[in-house]
């Protein structure tokens, strides 16, 4: 039962009222691309141990997508932000490579 | 004979004496007994059998841990079963039944079983799934079902309340012995919000027992001071009787708390599930003693030496007139001197160590107790209860040097640190080969949300078992789970014991015969010898041992033997304990009863259910209800001695030739507004919904990325920036969340406004040749089919209501889907009743449509799609855009294998003799698998009887589907020949689409 904290309208939510959408960050291939770069894109996930980046919706709250850093071992959460982000913001990289020095980033 | 001792028991109230009875047998206790002291005082000795082997079974142990005495409470819509009795209060009134006994408890047939228990083996349930097989059916599986599982399931509906309710603090302690109270002080006192939780009914836990002194006072005054102090602190919340079951990600505990387990039928609810979120937990759940293994430790009047002081002091109850303690350790010397200031006998103290000098043992020689070092029990005497001993070395194997005689024994083999809560969210341990035992690794401990120890353990949970180390030990861990300025602890005076000595097997040397009679799962009859039979065919995993074996399974969860089972198995592995681990702690720490995690949520109120604004219509009319996700929807209406099946074929007759009302309120309604609206449904929808006109309806598919279809609606435009889209009524909230997610985390730079408005608007379907009529007859817009032409829409006034008009079908007919605000829904549906009588309007439900919409050879989304299915399979080309760039689905479909000719697609189905093909039928190709199993070449998606064509139609997914067109093809019927049919155009009914303009 996780807590997650909404960036959007500031409520620390329980798993309850939040919905996963898997992996953040994801590059859409569409019509034209290869098929090993859409098979990787809705198929190939990294699923690591440790540093991860997800989805998640405050769906039982205002309904707004968000992005979750979390450590899936320890289900240490390092912070939030919004879905409109093609990046982690920078001081939550710096946050997360203070307490993780072997994390390679995000991509 | 165990019985009540004339003075002392510091828990029970001698003034109020109760009555109740036991397999049908009228006993007396005191108010505060728990059941197990009421039956001991009454000298009910034997109290259940045994699971395997039906071997008599007495009261083991004084708490929580107990395996054997568990009972079936109450009697009929109050019946429980497996009710641990050293848990539950003694009630006036309170009526129980022993268990896993037929035909009586003192009379047992299945105690045969002990007789053949060399033939029920450790892992006796998997050798006889493989051979012999006829062995299987007719003898283990006819067995192993009449003795499968402990109490008996209850019959009626629970007559009790259950609630659950939410809490909220700093610190969660949990366990009110004298580490929880001290540690609730220290976290309290720099004015964190602290809930303290015990589960007994009592405070102090076992410190009063052992006659501990703190801060120069009695513990059990102490006790009830710091109870005092903590109740009058605001920030402090004080429960008994509440066991938090599990620990869980984040801080979140459940507590089962026994509101009214004790006072039956007084109106409160019988128990409340707490959902807790603790910032922090400080676990302070004690210790539990551990039993020795040694032949015939199991009959009753064994009991854990604690457990023996327990009903001494707690309860003024005497096991047994002679007792011999048998030990590893100095703690158990207590229960000897308990029982001798009580005037009792200890004929011996059988101490394994080879020396026995501190000051317990000193003590206990001064009270003229006889100790024996060195020696060990080579077996206990009796059947129903034990009659005496019989001593040997320790380092033998287990030649009998003397008898006494006695009537029970006391045992101690050391103590287990209760690490379940810590354990929990994965907090890891250290094995202590001084003190024998694991403990929690404050290096390892499991991590909360912003990276830090999330449960902080104290006390004797930490391994401090010692008053004085327990209460240092609590108060830090409290002022550190508070992020408090650490307090001063109270000091306990010091407690000087030798180290104990571990023994897992006595006499070390014992033979087979001696280890086929050592239980260490009582709960599940698992013996020293099963865990070793384990461990030679090959279980060195302390998981799968416990699997193959059951050690530690079932309502116990082996809270007295997986210490002593994974000392075993290390020793016949030649492991050290610590490299065989331990097994997984999981949640509940005792079992939580069904009521408590269901709480209000059952009968009406199980779930919430969405009606729509007819519904009260429909339930006065004989609306046949069937559930569409949470709606409920008129599955067909039925009228006088009709069955459905004629209610349907009515409905679909009286639709066809006249007119009908369908309730499609339910139907998903999204509003998707914004500048960029119509590029935005041009990607969610394999057609294109940029160019529709306004005031024009189309019919659009949607697809996940994968590109399988997923939805179906009808889109409308309803101004140059605002479409109305529909969806199944099982799909508004998955495609509008579908939506959402492609314009909030996809194209965040689109402007589109997307609206779930569902349950604004009541929905109905006006379908029949004379709906037209029945609209003009309403009046006050036009809906001629010049005005209005199939698959438009309108806005304006009809009968006086605001209503917005769309010329659509899903039945094929002349058809009109009125749609008005909720409010106005049943006063719209009773006019067109009211109106409809000189045309014969009818109701028709939800059955009748689907079986409308096959004769027209309409899809349905969740039987002509399970998630495999894309467009193409179900002939649905024409609605792909094939100058569209880019829609989800689009590259998913490019996929070779999608275009396959010989893809399971979309054709219809007659049978020969115009029966009705089974639902979920197959369709039969030649030949079998390597199984022997038959091949297949498609399935019935939809299979009907058709009142309009008065004979069987189906829908199916067939290998090249309309290629195969006019060919006989066989599809399965289970208990009978397969059917023949004829693969057809799934068009069935008016193909050229005529009846539409009506």
């Amino acid at each position: 039962m996780l807590i997650l904290e909404c960036p959007y309208c500031g409520v620390h939510a329980c798993e309850t009222e939040l919905t996963p959408g898997y992996e953040a960050h994801l590059k859409r291939f569409g019509p034209g691309s290869s098929d090993d770069a859409f098979e990787a894109y809705m198929f190939a996930r990294k699923n690591p141990k440790g540093v991860h980046f997800e989805r998640w919706r405050h769906a039982y709250g205002c309904g707004k997508w968000f992005l979750a850093a979390r450590d899936t071992a320890t289900l240490e959460v390092f912070g939030t932000y919004p879905a409109q982000s093609s990046a982690p913001p920078a001081e939550l990289q710096d946050k997360i490579k203070a307490k993780r020095p072997e994390w390679k980033g995000f991509q | 004979m165990s019985t009540r001792l004339s003075k002392g028991g510091r828990l029970i109230d001698r003034s109020a004496a109760v009555e109740f009875t036991f397999n049908g047998k009228r006993l007396r206790g005191f108010k505060g007994d728990t059941l197990a002291a009421s039956l001991l005082a009454n000298d009910q000795m034997l109290v259940g059998r045994s699971f395997k082997y039906h071997r008599a079974r007495g009261i083991v142990a004084s708490g929580a841990e107990e395996p054997n005495a568990l009972v079936n409470m109450g009697q009929g819509a109050r019946m429980e079963p497996n009710q641990r009795t050293t848990t539950t209060e003694t009630f006036a009134g309170l009526t129980a039944h022993s268990q896993n006994h037929w035909p009586s408890l003192e009379f047992d047939v299945g105690v045969i079983n002990n007789s053949f228990a060399r033939f029920l083996p450790g892992g006796f349930y998997y050798k006889t799934f493989i051979h012999p097989r006829f062995a299987w059916k007719h003898v283990f599986e006819p067995f192993i079902r009449k003795s499968a599982g402990l109490g008996k399931a209850p019959k009626e509906m629970d007559s009790d309340r259950y609630e659950q309710a939410y809490a909220f603090c700093d610190v969660l302690v949990v366990g009110g012995g004298i580490a929880g109270l001290q540690a609730a002080l220290a976290a309290a006192s720099g004015g964190a919000r602290v809930i303290v939780l015990e589960q007994a009914p009592y405070w102090g836990g076992r410190a009063p027992v052992d006659s501990d002194v703190i801060d120069g006072l009695a513990a059990e005054v102490w006790v009830k001071n710091t109870v005092e102090a903590l109740g009058k602190m605001e920030n402090v919340t004080l429960r008994t009787r509440c066991m938090a079951a599990g620990v869980y990600d984040h801080g979140y505990i459940l507590a089962e708390d026994r509101v009214a387990d004790h006072t039956p039928g007084d109106g409160r609810p019988k128990k409340r599930l707490w959902r807790i979120r603790a910032t922090r937990i400080v676990s302070a759940t004690g210790a539990l003693e551990r039993p020795l293994s040694f032949a015939g430790n199991d009959i009753p009047g064994v009991m854990l030496a604690s457990a023996v002081r327990d009903y001494v002091v707690n309860w003024a109850v005497s096991p047994g007139d002679r007792t011999v303690v048998v030990t590893n350790n100095d703690d158990a010397y207590r229960t000897a001197i308990a029982l001798k200031e009580a005037g009792l006998a200890v004929p011996c103290i059988v101490d394994a160590r080879a020396q026995a000098n501190g000051p317990l043992p000193t003590q206990a020689r001064a009270l003229g107790i006889r100790i024996e070092t060195g020696k060990a029990i080579a077996k206990v005497k009796g059947g129903k209860r034990v009659t005496g001993v019989s001593l040997c070395m320790q380092a033998g194997e287990g030649a009998a040097l003397e008898d006494i005689s006695c009537d029970a024994v006391a045992m101690s083999g050391g103590w287990s640190p209760v690490v379940h809560l810590w354990s929990h969210c994965g907090g890891k341990l250290n094995w202590d080969t001084a003190h024998a035992m694991f403990r929690p690794d404050a290096s390892r401990p499991p991590i909360s949300h912003d990276g830090l120890a999330m449960v902080y353990p104290a006390g004797a949970a930490n391994g401090a078992l010692h008053a004085a180390e327990a209460l240092a030990d609590a108060a830090r861990a409290g002022a550190a789970a508070a992020g408090a300025t650490p307090i001063t602890a109270s000091t306990a005076e010091p407690r000087e014991e030798a180290a104990l000595e571990p023994v897992w097997v006595m006499p070390q040397g014992a033979g087979v015969k001696l280890k086929s009679k050592m239980w260490l799962d009582y709960q599940n009859d698992v013996k020293v010898s099963d865990v070793q039979l384990a461990a030679r065919e090959g279980y060195e995993s302390v998981e799968h041992t416990k699997r193959y074996t059951t050690l530690g399974m079932a309502t116990d969860q082996g809270k007295l033997s997986n210490i002593n089972g994974l000392a075993v198995l290390a020793g016949a592995l030649n492991a050290d304990i610590p490299n065989v681990g331990t097994t997984t702690f999981r949640p509940p720490y005792t079992p939580v009863t069904f009521g408590a995690l269901a709480g209000e949520a059952r009968g009406e109120i199980f779930q919430p259910l969405r009606r729509s604004p007819i519904h009260a219509w429909h339930e006065a009319n004989g609306a046949y209800f069937e559930p569409v996700g949470l709606w409920r929807r008129p599955y067909c209406y039925t009228k006088g001695g009709e069955n459905h099946a004629q209610s349907i074929e009515r409905e679909i007759n009286n639709t066809r030739s006249g007119v009908g009302l369908l309730d499609a309120s339910t139907l998903g309604k999204i509003i998707v507004k914004g500048p960029d609206a119509g590029r935005f449904l041009d990607m969610l929808y394999t057609n294109v919904m940029s160019s529709l006109g306004i005031g024009k309806c189309r019919y659009g598919l949607m697809c996940n990325e994968n590109g399988f279809l997923s939805d179906d609606g009808v889109v409308v435009r309803l101004s140059e920036d605002t479409w109305l889209c529909h969806t199944t009524t099982g799909g508004a909230e998955r495609i509008h969340g579908h939506m959402e997610d492609w314009l909030q985390c996809e194209w965040w730079d689109w402007q589109v406004y997307t609206a779930n408005v569902t349950e604004e608007y009541a929905q109905i379907a006006v379908a029949g040749p004379k709906s037209r009529a029945l609209l003009e007859k309403l009046g006050g817009m036009d809906v001629s089919a010049e005005t209005l032409p199939f698959m438009t829409f309108t806005e304006g006034t009809l009968g006086g209501f605001p209503v917005r008009v769309f010329r659509i079908s899903f039945s094929g007919e002349l058809s009109y889907e009125l749609s008005v605000p909720a409010s106005y829904g049943l006063q719209l549906w009773e006019k067109l009743v009211e109106a409809g009588a000189e045309f014969g309007v009818q109701p028709y439900g939800t059955e009748a449509m689907h079986v409308m919409r096959a004769e027209k050879g309409f899809i349905m989304i969740g039987d002509e799609t399970d998630g495999t299915v894309v467009p193409q399979d179900l002939n649905l080309g024409w609605a792909i855009s094939k100058k569209k760039a880019d829609y989800l689905g689009k590259r998913g479909q490019e996929r070779s294998f999608l275009a396959a000719p010989d893809r399971w697609k979309l054709a219809g189905f007659e049978t020969l003799d115009g029966s009705v093909i089974p639902d979920g039928a197959y369709i039969i190709a030649p030949g079998v698998n390597a199984n022997g199993q038959g091949h297949t070449q498609g399935r019935v998606t939809s299979t009907y009887y058709s009142p309009t064509l008065k004979k069987g139609i189906a829908m199916g997914l067939i290998k090249g589907g309309l290629t195969r067109m006019d060919e006989v093809v066989e599809f399965t019927k289970i208990g009978g020949a397969p059917v023949k049919a004829k693969v057809v155009d799934p068009v069935f009914y008016d193909k050229e689409g005529a009846r539409n303009n009506g």
